[in-house]
């Protein structure tokens, strides 16, 4: 199969037709005293606004993310744009990284450098890993879906092809937060024999539906509150799953509104108390904005609750994975999970409670987060080499 | 007296600026086949953009609608605008008729006449009426630091237009979807003003009842109203949590805020899946132009907790006359009968599958014989706007068994929570915000 470089290069119309929309921007009104209980803070987005328009810079955005090899190849017809950062180190370990919605690739821009080459970074050139960050179909750089059905369980399947016959890869490893997650246990739900291990920070939403009738009290309480969360907080989801399409027109057309969506999510998803500049700079936040702006990617991203709404084979959301997992969970994070309940399907042989950081995970807290991915796959490196007859 | 005549007259730069963003729509892509499966179908979206480009015509519009009175009053400090047109019999009843979302006092322009002029339609003018139609996009209940309830609210700004300003001792009122529980307010804290009420759904409030004594008819009926919720009323999660959110891209793009309402006006009217057997173009366009031009969009799309609670609670009655008019392709099922007695005690008719439907199915909307009820778009799905979850506020009561099978298979992923019962703190605060009658 056929892998090209590839170079993230926006065309200077669509930056002046984005400069063009934001200048006029039609803005709403706020109910007196609003703060941020109605949604996205109105002052704020005239901050972002005005920002956007005038002093962040796409191009050395770009160039930064320019820093990685990029590749884009085909696989059975969808096209998939992927980082491939070969590790430096004695016998590199290779790992997937899954992002989630609203975030990108990016979500992992902070991490690669210090897992492909722990030396450079005061670490032990033993944990290097060879790292992969693709973005899902209909996200970013990848194509988006033409047809029905792209749910997180082919996108699965899409990586296993990626990981074996594009990159040569017999075993590896995989990890991922919010829909990475989900994606990242089908893979070793249908993949098993390919993957060493998963390294996960949420146990996804999938195992939600599950009908137990033995719940620990704990378990009771967290889904309890859960619940409580979602109804405050997860009618986007709703919309997703089930109006995708009916969103899409004001989230394409709209630089301003594709912001305010995304950046609600940022601010209450992460450890920032309330002051999302305190997790991410404006710079940060545009930046991961414009992957979804400048490639029309926001009403394919969102098709894929509904996908997985309406595709997904229930029994995938039900079966017992047995691939190791490390869970890292993060105290800001919607609700970190008990461990009986990632266990109910998971086989989590090693279970991290971080002192701080939210759902972004790599964004937030790089350092927390590489050091427990280190961990976690140090002992399976030795499974992974007998696996492979390499001897050492 | 704060009342004065007012015309509706849209800024020349407000329509400048309008073709101009509908010039440079930038579409998003849809998935083959995806007719409206997804959501607003874009191939229709592309259509109805370029008709109001080209062909749309919003003076003409605007022409039509200052043919009705339009006026202004002022009360406690709030705005209010209202069609005010005055019957034409010996004894005309004063009417006031509330509107819902995504519509707007387009919903009555083609009763008006009818109610104010029966005479002129093969009627008896002892029927006419003094008819009200009250404007409330833009919602003139709605600020955070209030303390009553904006349904509440728009209820007593309302009775005050209708008493105080308009003179009537007591007067006839009217409403579906968001306008059924104004209405009903009415009926609870005013009861001495208020002849009766004339609802085309029962309106959510009675979603919130936690009634151990449900029969088999009101189980069944809860249990679709719910399954249809979680297909159709993400929506009003949405806008009951995060209104400000949604409101940037809406605001912004026309194309968007079209989208956003079309969907509605196609799948809760009785159009069979061909919006415009029901409604034209120009209809369509209209209410959304009223919505654009009508100023400060997030209280256009916000009904937050507060709304919910702000209406009627499970032990408070409607003494007051009440006739229901239930449409049988509104989003809501028609509830059992009893359901509806439980909140209103005094229900004089009841109009619905057997005896409406019969005269106005699918076939006689297209004969063109009842337009006037399919130009109410139906309300919402009732059932997933924060704490109305109605199965789920049966405590011990599973909501799984009650649903079709087809449903069922929601039960889970993200949808999960919304299949369950409602927020505590969203019940709690429905029962601590109860309305004194």
């Amino acid at each position: 199969m056929e892998v090209h470089s590839f170079t993230i290069d926006i065309p200077e119309h669509v930056l002046d037709d984005l400069r063009e929309r934001l200048m006029h921007t039609r803005l709403p009104d706020e109910v007196e005293g609003a703060g941020w209980d109605y949604g996205t803070n109105l002052g704020y987005m005239q901050e972002i606004v005005d920002y956007w328009q005038h002093t962040y810079d796409w191009r050395a955005a770009e160039a930064e993310l320019n820093r990685y090899h990029h590749f884009r190849t085909e696989i059975a017809g969808s096209g998939i744009h992927f980082i491939h950062e070969r590790g430096r180190g004695p016998e590199p370990m290779p790992i997937i990284l899954t992002h989630g919605w609203p975030d990108s690739f990016y979500r992992y821009h902070k991490i690669i450098s210090l897992l492909a080459d722990p030396a450079r970074f005061g670490g032990d050139p033993a944990d290097a890993f060879d790292v992969i960050v693709p973005s899902m179909p209909g996200y970013g750089f990848s194509d988006r879906p033409h047809e029905r059905g792209m749910t997180s369980a082919r996108i699965a399947d899409l990586w296993a092809r990626l990981m074996t016959d594009v990159l040569g890869y017999e075993r590896f490893a995989a990890g991922g937060g919010d829909i990475g997650s989900g994606v990242s246990q089908l893979l070793a739900l249908r993949h098993p024999g390919q993957v060493v291990g998963l390294h996960l920070t949420d146990v996804g939403f999938f195992s939600l539906g599950a009908d137990i009738p033995d719940l620990s009290e704990n378990e009771r309480r967290y889904l309890a509150a859960i619940q409580e969360l979602w109804m405050q907080e997860g009618a986007y989801s709703m919309v997703q799953s089930t109006k995708p399409q009916t969103l899409a027109y004001a989230l394409n057309d709209s630089p301003a509104g594709l912001a305010a969506w995304f950046i609600e999510k940022f601010r209450s998803w992460s450890d920032c108390g309330g002051e999302v500049e305190r997790r991410f700079g404006k710079d940060k936040l545009l930046t991961n904005i414009m992957i979804y702006w400048a490639t029309e990617t926001i009403g394919s991203s969102i098709r894929l609750y509904y996908e997985n709404m309406h595709a997904l084979p229930l029994q995938f959301l039900q079966e017992h994975i047995d691939v190791p997992v490390g869970m890292a969970v993060f105290p800001k994070d919607f609700i970190p999970p008990p461990r009986e309940w990632a266990e109910r399907r998971l086989n989590v042989e090693r279970w991290t409670e971080m002192s701080r950081g939210g759902h972004f995970t790599a964004m937030e807290e790089p350092e927390l987060f590489v050091q427990d991915i280190r961990a976690f796959f140090r002992p399976l490196r030795a499974e992974h080499r007998e696996a492979l007859g390499v001897s050492t | 007296m704060t009342i004065r005549p007012i015309t509706i007259s849209v800024p020349a730069e407000t329509l400048d600026d309008l073709h101009s963003r509908l010039s440079r729509t930038r579409w998003p892509d849809e998935v083959e086949g995806a007719d409206w499966d997804y959501g607003t179908n874009l191939g229709y979206m592309k259509e109805l953009v370029d008709y109001w480009l080209h062909t749309y015509d919003w003076r003409a519009r605007e022409a039509e609608l200052n043919r009705f009175a339009h006026y202004a009053a002022d009360i406690d400090g709030k705005a209010i605008r209202f069609i005010h047109e005055r019957g034409k019999g010996p004894d005309s009843m004063p009417l006031i008729l509330f509107h819902g979302w995504p519509d707007s006092i387009c919903r009555y322009l083609k009763l008006i006449p009818m109610l104010t002029d029966p005479a002129a339609y093969g009627g008896d003018p002892a029927d006419s009426f003094d008819v009200v139609v009250p404007s409330l996009i833009g919602d003139p209940g709605m600020s955070k630091s209030d303390t009553e309830q904006p349904l509440a609210k728009i209820a007593e700004l309302t009775h005050r237009l209708m008493t105080e300003e308009l003179g009537y001792r007591r007067f006839a009122a009217g409403g579906g979807d968001g306008g059924s529980p104004i209405s009903q307010i009415l009926g609870v804290r005013h009861p001495e003003s208020i002849i009766g009420l004339h609802l085309t759904d029962i309106g959510f409030p009675i979603m919130m009842a936690n009634f151990p004594d449900l029969s088999d008819a009101e189980r069944e009926y809860l249990a679709r109203s719910q399954a249809q919720g979680f297909t159709e009323g993400a929506y009003a999660v949405l806008q009951g949590t995060k209104p400000q959110t949604l409101a940037y891209g809406l605001n912004d793009s026309p194309a968007g805020y079209a989208a956003w309402i079309i969907e509605k006006f196609r799948s809760w009217s009785d159009c069979g899946g061909d919006l415009e057997t029901v409604y034209s173009k120009d209809e369509l366009l209209t209410n959304i132009m009223l919505y654009w031009t009508g100023g400060p969009s997030v209280r256009a799309v916000s009904y937050r907790e507060e709304w919910v609670s702000g209406s009627l609670a499970p032990d408070q009655q409607v003494d007051v006359p009440v006739g229901l008019a239930l449409p049988p392709r509104d989003i809501d099922p028609v509830p059992p009968r009893e359901y509806a007695e439980r909140n209103l005690k005094d229900i004089r008719r009841w109009s619905s599958r057997n005896s409406w439907a019969a005269r106005s199915g699918h076939s006689s909307v297209r004969s063109g014989t009842s337009r006037h009820r399919s130009k109410s778009p139906r309300p919402r799905a009732i059932d997933p706007r924060p704490g109305t979850s109605p199965a789920g506020a049966l405590p011990g009561r599973r909501p799984a068994p009650l649903l079709p099978s087809g449903i069922r298979r929601c039960n889970r992923g993200h949808l999960r929570p919304w299949l369950a019962a409602p927020s505590k703190s969203l019940v709690r605060n429905v029962r601590n915000k109860q309305i004194p009658a």
